[in-house]
């Protein structure tokens, strides 16, 4: 038979034997006696776990996908050439995009408007990965709570400074 | 005569120093279970590792007081279908005569102050433990009755369950307490107390201590036998249709019964507001203040000890329970009381 990890072993089940309690265990007493000192030491003398969060944060994962942003050039305008590929590959569809003509010759298109509702939005990634210009990125911005659906339907000029003065979340190092 | 001296007349009179009183420890019954809430949530906390919550007020010591207002401004829910007299009848029939219990429960010899000699016990009642076991057995109905008109089966397991039990358990616990009324000779709570010199009857009625203490845990449904309740397979027992205020009257029942249990183990295996040496102080005040302070030190441990055994011991199983009860503590405490009897004939107590 071979068992999950591919190696050959006699059995996958273990059929684990119970012996009969023995007359001390049975007392019922000493074992409390002994799960109330462990409790006690838990009270006493181990680390709390809590991170008091809005106080204290975790660092976040290197891989951590939160609020998107749109790359810039050095000159200031956005990276993105309006060519859909976040939008197909978005399975939300939370990414619209109307494009313009680019003033530049050389680029063909430029987003007149980008818009992401946020709502609808599930962190896949996806829009990053299409991406072929490293316009849209994945930012480690993930607190952005608010009071009324209107402040998540994110436009361009938002998508591109929004966070221009908050560099978000530590990142752990892996 | 002036409205004041009037007024004055009264609160003196013995019948004013009673309702004084039992105002007074109604009211100290009462605030236990804002304590209790908040050492509860806090110990849980504690002991898996957690914080807890801290965040209301310094240390979350006002907790108990937000999750009160929240309590009270809950819809009051009535199931379709339910026995509604029954329904709206049975928290009122748990809270009362938990709160109503304490009433004989010594806390002190006597205080003296400006002249009058006041008894520190609300009523001394001459046959304190019936009354005592009358009054628990009467919650029970407050939990049957509700788990019987919330028209929902869970609840009905839970009252069910709940009746059982605490008929199973009240049976171990009266006869450890008749170890007790044997050895001290007297039904009456303040006779028991001063009865145990030189040793607490924890020491020579170790068993019926034992069994008194586990049938306590029983007959106040908190785990390891909180069968009535059993969040994890019951829902929530006999209180699951239960809102708003209702619901916290269940919940402060529980504590109160908690209050009175402790109270009463103590009163009958932990000597009271009895306190080592006791006779070395000779001011009056001081000492009635002394008793006072053992006799809440006392109940307070053993409140702890009540959530402390929570967060530690698993549930038992409805079956093990049932076992448990009948077939280990009800012979152990018949055992206690020829026991008893063997250690007055040999002239121990």
């Amino acid at each position: 038979m071979t068992g999950v990890d591919g190696k050959k072993r006699e059995k996958d089940v273990l059929v684990k034997e119970f012996k009969p309690l023995t007359w001390w265990e049975k007392l019922y007493i000493p074992a409390a006696v002994s799960g109330l000192i462990l409790t006690l030491r838990h009270l006493f003398f181990t680390k709390k776990v809590t991170v008091q969060y809005p106080e204290e944060t975790l660092p976040i994962h290197d891989n951590f996908r939160a609020h998107q942003r749109l790359t810039v050039h050095e000159d200031g305008h956005v990276k993105c050439v309006a060519c859909f590929m976040c939008s197909t590959a978005c399975p939300a569809e939370c990414i619209h995009i109307v494009a313009q003509e680019d003033p530049d010759p050389e680029v063909e298109k430029a987003p007149l408007s980008f818009e992401i509702d946020m709502l609808r939005c599930i962190y896949c990634g996806y829009c990053e990965e299409a991406c072929p210009k490293d316009a849209i990125v994945m930012g480690p911005h993930y607190e952005f709570a608010a009071t009324d659906r209107k402040y998540f339907d994110v436009g361009k000029e938002e998508l591109v400074h929004k966070y221009d003065s908050d560099p978000g979340r530590k990142r752990k190092k892996k | 005569m002036g409205m004041m001296e009037q007024l004055t007349d009264i609160l003196l009179s013995d019948a004013g120093v009673t309702v004084i009183k039992a105002m007074i420890v109604y009211f100290a019954v009462l605030m236990t279970v804002p304590v209790m809430v908040y050492v509860e949530r806090r110990g849980a906390g504690l002991i898996q590792d957690r914080l807890g919550p801290n965040r209301v007020g310094p240390l979350g010591l006002i907790q108990p007081f937000a999750d009160m207002v929240k309590l009270m401004f809950k819809e009051e829910f009535v199931p379709f279908k339910a026995n509604r007299l029954l329904y709206l009848l049975a928290p009122a029939l748990a809270l009362i005569p938990a709160g109503m219990t304490f009433a004989v429960i010594p806390f002190g010899t006597e205080m003296t102050i400006g002249g009058i000699t006041i008894p520190l016990r609300a009523a001394d009642l001459n046959v304190g433990i019936l009354y005592i076991f009358a009054l628990t057995s009467l919650g029970v109905y407050g939990i049957m009755m509700a788990g019987w008109s919330s028209n929902n089966k869970f609840s009905l397991m839970g009252g069910l369950r709940s009746a059982a039990q605490m008929i199973s358990y009240e049976l171990s616990m009266t006869l450890a307490a008749v170890g007790v009324v044997m050895a001290a000779g007297s039904l009456r709570l303040g006779d028991i107390v001063e009865a145990q010199t030189p040793f607490w009857f924890c020491v020579p009625l170790a068993l019926g201590f034992l069994v008194f203490l586990v049938a306590s845990f029983a007959e106040t449904n908190r785990l390891p036998f909180d069968m009535p309740e059993a969040e994890n397979e019951l829902v929530g027992g006999y209180h699951t249709e239960y809102s708003s205020m209702r619901f916290a009257s269940f919940f402060m029942a529980e504590y109160i019964n908690m209050c009175v249990s402790a109270g009463l183990t103590v009163t009958l295996f932990l000597g009271g507001y009895r306190f080592p040496f006791q006779e070395l102080v000779s001011n009056p005040m001081l000492l009635s203040i002394l008793q006072v302070a053992a006799f809440v030190g006392k109940v307070a441990f053993l409140m702890w000890f009540f959530v402390w055994i929570r967060w530690t011991l698993p549930r038992f199983r409805y079956d093990q329970l049932m076992k448990l009860g009948w077939k280990v503590l009800f012979p152990l405490a018949l055992a206690n009381v020829f026991i008893t009897g063997l250690l007055i004939l040999l002239g121990v107590i």
